[in-house]
Order: structure tokens, then C-alpha cells, then sequence
């Protein structure tokens, strides 16, 4: 039993180690290996009928098969994957409280407080404007220093990567193919330039009377500078918003923004009483500071959205 | 008003499942466009001006022009380009 069971195990082991049995027609080589006991391995270049071992049959399969079978494993999971986050999420959505539902943790004291005093509080007839520009006014600056950085650091990294070419006309790096004689898209632009400008500005100066405010007319006007940029050439447009504007635009309108409501670094977050007047609840100059921190936020907003298409279109404002 | 409501949604979805399995990019973008304007309409359904202003001029455009211009920059768009500026522009 014992006797067999060896002889079994050696026979398995010389197939995993590749030794198979000797060839009936076989010739001595001329330095034959010594006779191993089986818990030595054997060497292989020398033992002439040497068959793959198991692993090199491992290897050979997986070069042959391997790639198949991870991109087969590989789509099999990114979907199984996708389904267990859509079943999540729906799960979270399914958990959600009803839309508009008077007993919605949402509709707490903050918000009752909001719509009843928000009037009164801010003087803004929007109370979107007067929660995000006079409650919150604090976050909103931390959201347009965000804005003003990203395109800081997007201006620093083309920067860099132009000032390497010296030449920086070349054809070559001017992606943008400018021509003079689109008049389909100069006749358009010019038609809609003028009143894409007035939206916008009708937008941020309304933006404590109406929907809207700083963000998304900052968002319109640079869609205005985007088409001008494109209907009449880059050079146009820098003729009156150069980088330089920008850069002085932004800075100013976000130095503005901090002097006027960085204060609550140092009160906790806490309001000051306003010696500004509110004004009448609906006129255009009324809601004391909300007015000109929309102008701000709009010109940093636009500035930056523009000043990202004109930095990856060209390489330069 | 529901059943416009429940179309916009259903177009709603419609956009969000086509713009991930269109094989073209270009196409992918102009339904993320259509996405983003149907999203604003309903936002003024849901009582949100603010928001649907500030969807439509970010999301449907601003956005998409960016995405037009990475488009443009890794040359899956513009072709015609190269064809009329002696092959030097890229």
C-alpha cells in the first residue's frame, strides 16, 4: 500500500516537474545526469526527455489566453460593478423623503426663518440672492476664490508649457483656425452678441430682484466673449479683454468681495450690523451689499470661464 | 402638466443612457447638450429659476464648448482643418 502510493506520487510528481517516462528509442547523452532521489529536483537542460513542466504550461496558457480571459473577467466586473452602484443608488433614492413634503427634515427652522425674515433681514426680493450673497455670503467667497484659483493654476501650467516654445505664433501651436470670411457666424454673432451681453447684464444686475445673480450671468456674458472669440478672431477680442483684464478684473472684484465680507473670519462667521441702507424691497438699489457682490462675483465668473476657452483654445488670453 | 413632465423625464433618461453607449464623441456631446437644456426646463418645473438659468448656461453651454475644444485638441474633430491649411496646422 505504502509501496504504491509512493509509486503513485512519484509518478505525479515527475508529471508536474516535467520528467515524463523514457523514451523507449532513447539515446544516452553523453554526460548523463546522476539518478536524483525524487526530493531533488532535476535538472532539466540536461534530462533530454523533458516535457513542460506544470507551470511553464501555465505560463505558455496564460500568453496565449490571458488577455482574453482578463478582458472578458475585466468587462464582466466594470458591469457588475455598475449595477451594484445603480442598485445603491436607486436603494438611496427609494430611502429619499418625498419631494415637497411639508414634513421634510429640510423645512426646518433655518429655512421657515429664511422665508419669513428674509425680506425684512436682506432687503432682496430674490431670497435665492439674499440666503447665498447676505446668510451665506461667507461660502459663496470661498466658491469664487475656488473659481479665481482654478484659473490661476490653469493660466500658470499653459504658461509654462508656452514660455518652453519661444516661437509661439507658430503655426503649429495655433490650434484655433480663424477664418475672415465666416459670414454665416459673423452675422449670427453679430446679431446675438448685443443681446447675450444685455441678458447677461440684466441677469447679475437683477440678481436680488429676479432668478439668477452673480454665477449665471457671469456664465452668459462669457458665452458672449466665447462667440465673439469665435465669430471675429481671438485678437478682437483682446483688444478689450486682454489677460491683464482679467487679472485686474478678478483680483479687484474678489478683493472687493473679501473686504466686504471677510470679517467673519474674525467674528466667528458672525454677522455685522450694516450701516448700509436696504432700501425699498424691489427697487435696483436696495439690498444693501448684494448688488455689488453680484457685479464681483460675474466678473470673476466670466473672466474665468472665458479665460479657460481661450487658454486651451490658444494657449493665451 | 404630468404628462409633460413624466416625457421630459423619460427624454431625460433616453439622453443619459444614449450619451454613454454613443460611439461617437461628437454625437455624445450634442446629447449631453439636449441632457442639460431638459434638465433646466425641469428645474423651472421643480420652482428653481435660479438653477435652470444657471443649468442652461453652464451645462448646455459652456460646458459643451469646452468639450468641443477637447474634442478639437485630441483631433477627433476638425478634420476638414487639415485639408485646408496645407497639413500644417497639427
Amino acid at each position: 500500500m505504502n509501496e504504491e502510493l509512493r509509486n503513485i506520487w512519484t509518478q505525479f510528481f515527475n508529471w508536474v516537474m516535467g520528467n515524463g517516462p523514457r523514451p523507449e528509442n532513447e539515446v544516452i547523452p553523453p554526460e548523463p545526469p546522476p539518478a536524483l532521489p525524487f526530493t531533488q529536483k532535476p535538472e532539466d537542460k540536461y534530462s533530454r526527455f523533458h516535457e513542460a513542466t506544470l507551470k511553464e504550461r501555465y505560463n505558455q496558457w496564460l500568453e496565449l489566453h490571458g488577455l482574453h480571459i482578463f478582458s472578458s473577467l475585466y468587462s464582466g466586473l466594470s458591469v457588475l460593478t455598475c449595477i451594484v452602484i445603480v442598485c445603491l443608488l436607486l436603494a438611496t433614492v427609494a430611502e429619499l423623503p418625498p419631494f415637497g413634503h411639508e414634513r421634510n427634515p429640510a423645512n426646518n427652522e433655518v429655512i421657515r426663518r429664511y422665508v419669513q425674515y428674509g425680506w425684512h433681514e436682506t432687503g432682496a426680493q430674490n431670497i435665492v440672492a439674499g440666503l447665498i450673497l447676505d446668510y451665506r455670503a461667507f461660502d459663496t467667497f470661498g466658491e469664487s476664490s475656488v473659481l479665481f484659483t482654478a484659473a490661476c493654476s490653469v493660466l500658470m501650467i499653459l504658461s509654462a508649457t508656452r514660455s518652453n516654445k519661444p516661437d509661439k505664433k507658430s503655426p503649429l501651436m495655433r490650434h484655433h483656425v480663424f477664418r475672415k470670411d465666416d459670414a454665416i457666424l459673423q452675422g449670427i454673432a453679430s446679431l446675438s452678441i448685443p443681446v447675450i451681453l444685455m441678458m447677461g447684464c440684466v441677469v447679475v444686475i437683477n440678481g436680488h430682484l429676479s432668478p439668477g445673480g452673480g454665477f449665471s450671468g457671469g456664465a452668459i456674458l462669457s458665452t458672449a466673449l466665447i462667440l465673439a472669440a469665435n465669430a471675429y478672431g481671438f485678437e478682437r477680442v483682446h483688444e478689450f479683454f486682454s489677460e491683464r483684464t482679467f487679472i485686474v478684473s478678478s483680483s479687484t472684484a474678489l478683493m472687493i468681495y473679501a473686504l466686504s465680507k471677510g470679517y467673519s473670519f474674525f467674528t466667528g462667521a458672525n454677522h455685522l450690523h450694516s450701516i448700509i441702507p436696504k432700501g425699498t424691497v424691489g427697487d435696483i438699489l436696495s439690498a444693501g451689499l448684494i448688488l455689488p457682490l453680484d457685479i464681483c462675483v460675474g466678473l470673476i465668473v466670466a473672466g474665468t470661464l472665458y479665460g479657460f476657452y481661450a487658454l486651451f483654445s490658444e494657449g493665451e488670453m | 402638466m404630468i404628462v409633460i413632465e413624466w416625457l421630459l423625464l423619460i427624454f431625460l433618461i433616453v439622453c443619459a443612457i444614449a450619451v454613454s453607449i454613443s460611439n461617437n464623441l461628437l454625437n455624445s456631446i450634442i446629447i449631453f447638450m439636449s441632457y442639460s437644456l431638459v434638465m433646466a426646463v425641469i428645474w423651472v418645473l421643480l420652482r428653481s429659476p435660479d438653477l435652470a438659468i444657471t443649468e442652461a448656461a453652464v451645462g448646455a453651454g459652456v460646458t459643451s464648448v469646452l468639450f468641443f475644444l477637447a474634442l478639437r485638441k485630441i483631433g477627433q474633430m476638425g478634420h476638414k482643418d487639415d485639408g485646408e491649411n496645407e497639413g500644417g496646422r497639427r
